[in-house]
């Protein structure tokens, strides 16, 4: 009986990783052209190959990489590179801590090792998701991008360019293509999701564009937008128990 | 090189620590209302916020990036999915790349 128990939630978990595996597979095709540039930027500043590498494996994040890397160049003081790179990187503790309420019960540890993969987009794919999302299905979506990105990386690192220079530039736009096909669908089902939408990209215009609050770090307005914008969806459209 | 590793060693550490922070306190479910809802709409704010209008300058020419944006925005509402909306904007800016905003 503890057996079969044991048998089917193995089956269970495969199941689970095979699902985020299969969902990871875009993001990661999606990561390469981008870690590319990133390869080819880092190496070409000067940044040895294999630090070019070492950083997207212990990194993983796309902003983060260009600025540090641009500032490791730039011959920038360990303060100002550390301090950039943690101000690009304050999302994710909004997203940390919305994907906080959506995991299945476990453990610290295994809490540590998915935390490590949240980016922009697996956070967004996950979170998508119905109902809560399990250990090995957060691992099975993190695989594919976190070697997709290692792979874009290499290759970036090691060619002078194999893609002609416009088709690397337009493959920047593939990423925001990416988050627009996901919030696109969900805005059309739900008004509550479309105003969420609308009011973060106006505070996020409005910190781009308007007098004073165009200083504003990239860092900062989407955090400072999204919170924004998440306070309204929970004020005007609060969500009943039955719904979560 | 030893100043080199330093800041990849930094840089990690910041980007981890926001990741792992918020998920590694929060252990209990959240009862307030509001704040689920909030978390709720967490994700179509950040989407939202990091799409527009960081969109416009994803590409090395901003005419090409608009019209990226518009054929991701179509695609999307016929709700073609990641792989095709993504390569859609990508040959639609390429297009234009190639011959219209040079």
């Amino acid at each position: 009986m503890v057996n079969h128990r044991f048998l089917i939630a193995r089956k269970n978990e495969i199941s689970d990783f095979n699902r985020g595996i299969k969902q990871g597979i875009p993001i990661a095709l999606g990561y390469i052209p981008v870690s590319f540039t990133f390869g080819l930027m880092a190496v070409n500043g000067g940044i040895p190959v294999w630090i070019a590498i070492l950083i997207s494996l212990t990194n993983l994040t796309s902003a983060g990489q260009f600025a540090g890397a641009g500032l490791i160049i730039a011959n920038a003081s360990l303060f100002e590179i550390t301090l950039t790179t943690f101000v690009i990187n304050i999302r994710y503790m909004l997203m940390s801590l919305s994907l906080s309420q959506k995991i299945t019960q476990m453990p610290l540890f295994k809490k540590s090792m998915m935390a490590f993969g949240i980016t922009d987009e697996t956070f967004a794919v996950a979170s998508l998701e119905k109902g809560e999302v399990s250990f090995a299905y957060m691992m099975g979506l993190i695989a594919c991008p976190y070697w997709g990105w290692a792979l874009g990386t290499v290759l970036g690192a090691v060619t002078t360019s194999v893609l002609s220079e416009k088709l690397q530039s337009s493959m920047g736009v593939a990423l925001y293509a990416m988050f627009i096909a996901l919030f696109v669908p969900a805005s059309k089902k739900s008004k509550a999701a479309l105003v969420v939408v609308v009011v973060a990209i106006f505070w996020s215009s409005v910190f781009k564009w308007a007098p004073y609050l165009n200083q504003t770090s990239s860092g900062w307005s989407i955090i400072i937008a999204a919170i924004i914008a998440a306070t309204t969806g929970g004020i005007l459209f609060p969500r009943k128990e039955d719904e979560f | 090189m030893s100043r080199l590793l330093m800041a990849v060693f930094l840089m990690a550490a910041v980007t981890y620590i926001p990741r792992v922070f918020p998920i590694a306190v929060f252990t209990r479910k959240i009862e307030s209302r509001f704040f689920k809802s909030f978390l709720y709409y967490t994700p179509f704010a950040v989407l939202g916020a990091m799409t527009f209008p960081g969109i416009l300058w994803a590409t090395s020419n901003f005419y090409g990036s608009l019209v990226g944006l518009v054929v991701a925005l179509i695609l999307a509402y016929h709700e073609q999915g990641l792989m095709k909306v993504a390569l859609g904007a990508v040959l639609a800016v390429y297009i234009c790349e190639l011959w219209i905003f040079r």
